[in-house]
């Protein structure tokens, strides 16, 4: 059985809400994913390079970056090569391995989160502006909070207009406490606050929203690092989660806010917001080979369960299949 | 990992084939993969790029390669004109209605910035063209967004006009223009909710409010730093109603920001503005040859060069250039310099609009922090006069005067006595290079990366 035949059945025979809310997330993918493949392929007597000319276009707009598309593309040949595949319909199978391959490389590293069994696990979220930070901590706020913990909310975005109420109105809805100070003052007082207030309080989760922040802004990094600063001294081991938030329809700049959110906070995961859109935000293959920063969660939607934990199978499935579908047109 | 730029990219190619008179196919096909390459790492789009490089190889090959350029200038040079071309009219005029208040729509994905560019426009329309306008929350979504406006309208001390997050985008819209008629205001911003271009229900939404309002202008607002997809977005908000402009945002980071060009060929709408940072004045008219040298990551020289024109204080400059010559410069000369420069904005732009600046060694890197800036000027300011005129006088008692009254360490008093003293070394090799240019015919400037 092909690669992508078990990948479809292992998908399409699981019913539980996260492979559905995936599907719903990625519906314009799914149509007639197997017959989109197909005229691909259908359209392609024999694997040479034009067919890998047009793959290498579909991977590029899926954002994936020059430098691992050809990574991939040339792998693929090799791979063409020694099993001796003639029929572009067997190349299917070996893409898709590959591209998962790509994303598995280097350390093992999983996608859970590194929760505190005793005590309280503060998580600190980084980005720029815009990429859905407040969001991404309502969302994951309600998560928690459904799995019967205790969950504080840090508004450490004292810069933006409204954003302190925006995670207030979040803190609202999930029906947990929001810690703040006024507008403009400073972030890192906000934290020790929190802390405070997370410890005196018992919780088991602190949520640490910290203002968006474009990564060539030196001032902005170093008070973010400051931040994390405050968080490590006063809980030893915090944060035990530095989660970066990427748009999905960021480009290659991406890989670049990757590095240096990386350099200034030691970045732990990568949240993938606004997936439910049309861009596929395949950079972050490009991210994990090179940063070695694994992808946690996906967001797919605006709701407050539209947040998902990421699987790098499903994940490729669309990315790919969705390409091809526009490569068609 | 920063990308390198076009320039950077050609420079092996154009070792190839210096000297040559004109363009040879080869060549072109050679260089134009660079093209490709630096075009896609920038973010423009697969197929824009495809007919882009097309049309730009027509035209290259068999060119005369000009006498005072190398066939890689030239190439770079159509590049640009090309890019430049694609990306259209520059510093576009907003609509104004002849039957006020004018309308504008401010639409786009979530977090590209429409409500900061909602109020950075009404400041612009304020300051510039002195025009009262209202801002309309019509983001009900987004929690805290109308806050967001509201609090936006405070700080410019602007009438925001809002009705809770209950009642519906499309009637909040129909009482905003009756109440700006009402108060006589002679433009009306609508700010609506970020939404994707694939979301029916609430683009039907925009629809209404378009239907509705007859807006004079629908701005689509793009982050910058959008990938491949820019296209569709574009494509998708410009079919279901209509655009009439773009706003470019976040362009303060460090992206190419190759989605303009995407845009602009898949809707042929102009992009009206960027915005430069989170300030309600950082946003500027677009300029398309500017824009062209960013995605191709060659500096952006002209803004450089129109910063400096309107900021710097021409006698003083000249001034200054003499002493440079004779050097005859001192720290004084220096403590002006460093206020002119200052005026220009914060030095890390300065130096990405350079061109070439990304390949002097240890510059690509450089962080220049404002602060110590303020820290150099406190140091010179603790000097006596006789020490800013003749710095070989100084001696240790002297620094550590001038050390307590700055707040400084003798250490960064020394740093500071050696770097102006390495100054003023490469001012005479400056000067230098520059009369041996004068006699050559000079350089071409946006062209001297080679």
């Amino acid at each position: 059985m092909s690669f992508f035949k078990k990948l479809k059945e292992k998908i399409t025979k699981s019913t539980d809400s996260v492979t559905e809310k995936f599907k719903e997330g990625l519906s314009k993918t799914r149509n007639n994913f197997s017959s989109k493949v197909n005229d691909l392929v259908a359209r392609y007597r024999k694997v040479d390079e034009e067919f890998f000319e047009e793959l290498e276009e579909i991977l590029i707009q899926a954002d994936v970056g020059f430098d691992t598309v050809m990574e991939l593309i040339d792998e693929l040949k090799m791979e063409v090569k020694r099993r001796n595949i003639q029929e572009p319909a067997e190349v299917q199978s070996v893409i898709s391995e590959k591209l998962v391959d790509i994303y598995n490389s280097g350390e093992e590293l999983s996608s859970d989160l590194n929760i505190q069994e005793n005590g309280l696990t503060v998580i600190l979220f980084v980005g720029v502006n815009g990429v859905g930070k407040t969001t991404t901590i309502g969302k994951l706020a309600h998560k928690f909070k459904s799995e019967g913990k205790k969950v504080l909310l840090a508004a450490g975005d004292t810069f933006r207009a409204g954003a302190i109420e925006q995670l207030e109105v979040w803190g609202d809805r999930v029906g947990v406490e929001t810690i703040k100070q006024a507008e403009g003052s400073d972030p890192a007082a906000v934290m020790f606050d929190a802390i405070a207030a997370a410890k005196s309080r018992k919780a088991d989760i602190l949520l640490c929203d910290t203002a968006g922040r474009l990564q060539n802004k030196v001032n902005l990094m170093k008070e973010l690092e400051k931040v994390k600063r405050v968080i490590e001294r006063e809980i030893p081991g915090a944060p035990h989660e530095v989660l970066l938030v990427l748009d999905a329809t960021t480009g290659q700049n991406a890989l670049i806010q990757a590095k240096t959110f990386k350099e200034a906070t030691n970045v732990s995961g990568i949240v993938l917001s606004k997936l439910d859109g049309t861009a596929k935000g395949g950079i972050v293959l490009a991210i994990r080979k090179e940063l070695n920063i694994p992808v946690k969660f996906v967001g797919l939607g605006e709701r407050m369960d539209d947040l998902q934990e990421f699987d790098a199978e499903k994940y490729v499935y669309g990315l790919f299949a969705e390409q091809v579908e526009k490569a068609d047109l | 990992m920063a990308f390198e730029g076009l320039a950077d990219r050609l420079q092996s190619t154009i070792q190839k084939i210096r000297g040559k008179g004109k363009v040879s196919e080869a060549d072109v096909k050679e260089m134009m993969r660079e093209v490709r390459l630096a075009l896609l790492e920038a973010d423009v789009n697969f197929k824009v790029v495809k007919d882009f490089v097309k049309k730009v190889s027509e035209r290259a090959v068999g060119q005369e390669v000009l006498k005072s350029l190398t066939p890689g200038q030239q190439i770079i040079k159509i590049v640009n004109e090309e890019l430049t071309l694609l990306m259209g009219g520059e510093q576009s005029k907003i609509a104004v209605s002849n039957r006020p208040p004018t309308v504008i729509m401010m639409v786009g994905l979530q977090g590209a910035g429409k409500t900061t560019t909602t109020g950075k426009l009404a400041n612009l329309l304020r300051k510039k063209y002195n025009r009262k306008p209202l801002l309309v929350a019509g983001d009900i979504y987004r929690p805290a967004a109308i806050k967001q406006l509201e609090t936006l309208g405070k700080q410019l001390s602007m009438p925001v006009f809002s009705l809770g997050d209950q009642v519906s985008p499309v009637e909040i819209a129909r009482q905003a223009i009756a109440k700006a008629k009402e108060d006589h205001h002679d433009y009306v911003l609508i700010d609506t909710a970020g939404r994707l271009h694939v979301d029916e229900a609430l683009m039907n939404e925009l629809k209404d409010i378009k239907e509705l309002t007859k807006p004079d202008e629908i701005f689509l607002v793009v982050d910058a730093m959008t990938g491949q997809d820019a296209v569709n977005v574009a494509q998708s908000f410009n079919e279901q109603l209509g655009i009439t402009g773009v706003v470019l945002t976040k362009l303060d980071g460090d992206t190419r920001g190759g989605a303009a060009l995407s845009i602009r060929a898949v809707t042929d709408k102009p992009i009206k503005f960027v915005g430069l940072g989170e300030k309600m004045d950082a946003i500027e008219p677009f300029h398309p040859e500017r824009m062209a040298s960013r995605i191709l990551g060659m500096g952006d020289v002209l803004t450089l060069i129109e910063k400096a024109q309107s900021n710097i204080d021409e006698e003083k400059a000249k001034e200054l250039e003499q002493k440079m010559r004779t050097a005859s410069f001192t720290l004084d000369d220096f403590l002006e310099q460093l206020g002119q420069v200052r005026k220009l904005g914060p030095l890390d732009e300065l130096l990405k609009m350079m061109p070439g600046a990304g390949k002097i060694k240890g510059l690509n890197n450089i962080q220049i922090d404002e602060k110590q800036i303020s820290h150099v000027e406190a140091i010179i300011r603790s000097m006596t006069k006789e020490e800013k005129l003749r710095p070989e006088l100084m001696n240790s008692s002297r620094k550590r005067r001038i050390a307590k009254g700055s707040g400084r360490t003798v250490a960064e008093v020394n740093r500071l006595l050696k770097q102006f003293e390495d100054m003023k070394k490469m001012m005479k090799q400056m000067t230098g290079m520059q009369q041996k240019a004068k006699k050559k015919g000079g350089f071409k400037f946006p062209f001297n990366p080679f």
